[in-house]
């Protein structure tokens, strides 16, 4: 069951913003996401906004693209020429990789066509590591992607059966070897830890896997997630019936501790709470503009957008959103940012990187609370010395912790 | 109805003063609304059940907080009397042991008492404890079953039993049904037959005891009076012997059953006095009324101050709400001399006030009425005893709060005790024993009441009664045990202060003093419970129980490791920062013990008596 949308305002039926969120749009970057709500199966931790059927009511795989393209056409007249070209594109969903490469490419064409793109933009997909063959991984290079991030999750057989997962434990960094043989520039292995049976050494197991993939020059990056029980999934269902442990935190500090030493041991350092790069070039920009008030445009059902303070979130089912933008916007809800929220949002996004916060952003209150952190061991006292707010590694377990005491 | 029984000239001779002790549930409301109806002061279109109960907190529980007065005239039906007329002043009492000083003063305006007895139950022990009382006062008793009607009566094995208690014949036990009012009139013959008529000197100066005292909010404080000896005439001025304080007198009457004013009362009557005053401290119960210029020299006996026997300190779950708790308590009091409270205040749940009660039931009716009249959410830290401790440098503390318990050093401490009475089932006597025992009662006699009903008499310290006992008895003679206690001086004991430490912090509203050999298992129970409730925190929390220094229980809170969500995408942050939102104003509701942050919820489970959940995972 997909996660339930956050209550919001109305969006007005053409999808107009007001006029102050679109003085300075993309001064700290544009990107463009493009929502693939399909996937072959569900695993029972995802609450994503995805569909198995092959046809919903008004939609199905084929005609997507249009879908897309005919939003694409009402961002441009929203955002009437004030977006700079795009430096950033990332496809998500779902499974990009179920549609075939030509589809995607004529979504990421219509995006060039659109607002142009960067020269140097990072392009990225996500794939499923069993949707994807080294001609298609081609043919995605030659439309212009450069960067793929392959779900692999776990190297453990019985760990890809808990989340329900396709994939044969080799598959991943086989299709990561594909990637980088297809010419991709960036291949970011994705994993997730604390599943329920998952033990220590099923964990170390994966990450040596995915450093086998780094040292043999496949992926440069590596995100690490501990998963989330989110209500309404067959995995909560489970747990709430006894048939699975809970995930603790404790174990889920142990492996991240775990997943820091040997991915910086193995050369990667960390960019952000949960993302780790060979080097800076590796870091996925498209993620660092979503961190660092950057302003995107978000296509597809559920998909989310940010502009000059702006945020709003389309309608989530496919079908509803077909029937909406034929007459106007998908838009299902937006809140126009006030100076305290943005001001909240800046504090808990940047804070979760490498690269810190500013401690001139926040109030004498504030300021003091960086203090404490640094006493508790929670914020690293060089930064902050040098005016920055940069969590030491128990402060990245106590990120939100920090957060919150630096909000006062 | 004749003039030689109208109020404030009625012949003393055709009077009845007489109350009904009953326990809880047995019938007393019932059986009064019966007596209304057939002495026809109230319609029958007008009744409405339990009548004289006006509190709903009265009706719901069944229980009469307040007495009452009622003047019923009767003309008798049958036998030599047949045709007179009386008037019979009903004297309500309320029915619970925390207000004993008020039953007896009711008694005290009797000349005999209705023991009402359910049919199917049997006696109470607080049934049993107003009959001593009832019997010590001197007043005649006739013994009542009630509920006859029902099929599970048993009223000869019960007339048996009431007759063993008061001497007489099971036959002399009057048989009623409240319900279909079998019986009652006859009853109404019995009183006049049976109870004497009030004695007292016509032409004295006038002595009239207060017997009940209610604050009203339109006519000021009304006095409930029984006149003793004299008149009260409506243009005298009144003196309260116990304050030497005078008052105009604004009106006086009777109630059948509605307040009506009369001229006068005169000696052996019943009735109320309104005089303007505003707080019931003025117009006391046990006081005695006479008239400025025709003065009593003595006032009559009797007379106390009410004492609080039970402490608690209550607190606004809302810190902002304080002065409205002060406002609200400012208002019950006019109402209820026995209660007393000063403002207090605690490091753990802020701006509250300690709170004196007559007893366990004073302080939740206390409490429900604060929660429901006044709409206020209060936490209510453990009730305690008054503790008497002698230093050793000779000086004497009174304490009413374990956290104000003396720290120098200590020759004796000395803890109230009472004498309690417990009925039960021959069946229970064992478990009885045990609980009774495990709390430290010294047994002091045990007799049979009947071939399976055993009364068994400890004295027990009062702080083990007022934690749980009660609910203990219950449970472990399936319902069947009652109890009854009144207050028997005090003993010295081995007890100490235990302290509870959160990270090194004394929390002052877990402080507790207990006897020394249940000094541990208070210590465990709690920093158990606490580990349960008290949400990890960045750095590790010990628990700990003390005695002064010595640490006697330790738990710990292990650091909490993770608090950061991993996944944050485009489409995340709006959620994020909203559940941020929510947990800073979460975080605004924590109190802070030291560095410890506690949800209000872990003070609230911590301080009741049930057993804590477990702190649900995040």
């Amino acid at each position: 069951m997909p996660s339930a949308l956050p209550d919001g305002e109305a969006v007005p039926s053409d999808g107009a913003l007001p006029d102050t969120a679109l003085t300075s749009v993309g001064a700290h970057g544009f990107g463009v996401y493009v929502h693939v709500p399909f996937c072959a199966s569900r695993c029972g931790y995802c609450d994503f906004n995805t569909y198995t059927a092959t046809e919903l009511p008004g939609v199905d795989r084929s005609s997507y693209p249009d879908l897309v393209v005919a939003e694409l056409a009402l961002a441009a007249r929203v955002l009437g020429g004030t977006a700079p070209p795009v430096r950033t594109v990332f496809f998500g969903g779902g499974t990009p990789t179920l549609l075939p490469p030509d589809d995607l490419a004529r979504i990421l064409d219509g995006i060039a066509d659109t607002f142009g793109l960067e020269p140097d933009a990072e392009v990225t997909t996500e794939a499923n590591p069993e949707s994807v063959s080294p001609a298609s991984l081609r043919a995605l290079r030659r439309a212009g992607f450069t960067r793929i991030s392959l779900g692999m999750q776990s190297a453990v057989g019985h760990v890809l059966a808990l989340l329900d997962r396709k994939h044969t434990p080799g598959r991943a960094t086989v299709a990561a070897a594909e990637a980088a043989e297809a010419g991709f520039d960036h291949v970011n292995l994705d994993l997730i830890y604390g599943t329920p049976g998952e033990s220590a050494d099923d964990w170390a197991a994966s990450l040596d896997t995915v450093l086998g993939s780094v040292a043999a020059g496949a992926a440069d990056h590596v995100s690490a997630y501990s998963l989330i029980v989110e209500d309404g999934t067959r995995l909560a269902g489970r747990i709430r019936r006894g048939e699975l442990p809970m995930p603790s935190d404790d174990t889920a500090a142990d492996r991240y501790l775990a997943a820091e030493e040997r991915l910086t041991a193995a050369g990667l350092s960390w960019y952000e709470v949960s993302n780790w790069a060979a080097d800076e070039a590796a870091r996925c920009r498209h993620n660092l503009l979503y961190w660092s008030g950057g302003d995107w445009w978000g296509l597809g059902p559920g998909a989310h957008s940010h502009v000059g303070g702006v945020r709003w979130w389309n309608v989530k089912h496919p079908s509803r959103y077909a029937e909406r933008l034929a007459t106007g916007s998908p838009g299902a809800g937006r809140e126009i940012l006030t100076a305290d929220e943005r001001h909240t949002e800046d504090v808990l996004l940047r804070t979760r990187l490498s690269s810190g916060l500013p401690l001139d952003v926040l109030d004498d209150a504030g300021r003091a609370s960086a203090d404490r952190a640094v006493l508790a061991g929670l914020l690293d006292p060089t930064a902050v010395a040098a005016g920055r707010a940069v969590l030491t590694l128990r402060g990245r377990l106590l990120a939100d912790a920090v957060v919150r005491d630096l909000l006062g | 109805m004749p003039a030689q029984l109208d109020p404030g000239a009625t012949d003393p001779q055709r009077i009845r003063n007489f109350c009904i002790i009953a326990h809880i549930d047995h019938g007393k409301s019932t059986l009064a609304d019966r007596m209304l109806q057939l002495t026809g002061v109230v319609e029958e279109r007008q009744m409405r059940a339990q009548y004289l109960d006006r509190m709903d907190i009265e009706r719901e529980r069944g229980i009469t907080i307040k007495s009452q007065a009622v003047r019923l005239p009767w003309t008798v039906r049958e036998g030599d009397l047949a045709g007179e007329s009386y008037v019979l002043n009903m004297i309500d009492t309320p029915g619970h042991v925390d207000f004993s000083y008020e039953v007896s003063r009711s008694l005290a305006a009797c000349e005999g008492a209705i023991l009402l007895v359910d049919a199917a139950q049997g006696i109470e022990a607080q049934t049993l404890a107003n009959l001593y009382l009832a019997l010590e006062n001197d007043l005649h008793i006739i013994p009542v079953l009630n509920k006859i009607d029902l099929p599970a009566a048993q009223p000869d094995k019960y007339a048996e039993e009431l007759a063993h208690l008061i001497g007489g014949k099971p036959e002399e036990c009057l048989r009623v049904s409240g319900k279909t009012g079998s019986g009652v009139a006859e009853l109404l013959d019995e009183i006049v037959r049976q109870f004497q008529p009030p004695s007292g000197d016509p032409a004295a100066p006038p002595r009239a005891l207060i017997f009940d005292s209610v604050y009203d909010i339109y006519r000021g404080v009304v006095t409930y009076v029984r006149m003793m000896d004299g008149r009260i005439e409506a243009r005298d001025r009144l003196t309260m012997m116990s304050t030497g304080a005078t008052h105009e007198l604004l009106e006086l009457g009777v109630i059948s059953p509605e307040p009506t004013k009369s001229p006068a009362l005169g000696v052996g009557e019943v009735g109320y006095l309104i005089t303007g005053v505003k707080d019931v401290r003025q117009s006391k119960v046990g006081d005695t009324v006479t008239a400025l210029h025709r003065p009593a020299d003595e006032p009559l006996g009797g007379y106390s101050d009410p004492k609080p026997m039970v402490y608690s300190g209550l607190y606004p779950i809302d810190g902002s709400d304080y002065p409205d708790l002060r406002d609200a308590l400012d208002k019950l009091k006019l109402n209820d001399a026995a209660l007393v409270y000063e403002p207090e205040t605690s490091a753990a749940l802020g701006f509250g006030f300690r709170c004196g009660f007559l007893g366990l039931l004073h302080l939740e009716i206390i409490r429900e009425r604060l929660e429901r009249e006044f709409n206020l959410d209060l936490i209510s830290t453990a009730p305690n005893v008054v503790y008497r401790v002698e230093l050793e440098d000779n000086t004497e503390h009174v304490v009413t709060n374990p956290s104000e318990y003396p720290t120098g050093k200590v020759a004796s401490v000395y803890e109230p005790v009472v004498r309690a009475t417990v009925l039960t089932p021959n069946d229970f006597v064992g478990a009885v024993m045990e609980i009774c025992q495990s709390r430290r009662g010294k047994l002091l006699g045990m007799d049979y009441l009947s071939a399976d009903r055993v009364e068994l008499r400890y004295t027990l310290p009062l702080a083990e009664i007022i934690f749980d006992f009660f609910d203990q008895l219950k449970s472990r003679t399936r319902g069947y045990a009652s109890l009854d206690y009144e207050p028997s001086g005090e003993q010295a004991a081995d007890l100490v202060k235990v302290d509870i430490l959160l990270h090194g912090e004394p929390v002052d509203a877990f402080s507790a003093i207990v006897h020394k050999d249940k000094a541990y298992a208070y210590g465990v129970q709690l920093t158990t419970k606490l580990r349960k409730l008290i949400p990890r925190q960045q750095f590790e929390v010990p628990i700990q129980a003390a005695i002064g220094t010595k640490i006697i229980a330790r738990e710990n809170i292990r650091a909490m490791r993770k608090d950061v969500l991993a996944k944050c995408y485009g489409g995340d942050i709006t959620r994020k920062r909203k559940l941020l939102e929510k947990q800073k104003e979460g975080k605004k509701r924590m109190k802070m013990v030291g560095r410890v942050e506690v949800p209000q919820e872990a003070f609230i489970a911590a301080l009741s008596t049930s057993d804590a959940p477990e702190q649900p995972k995040k």
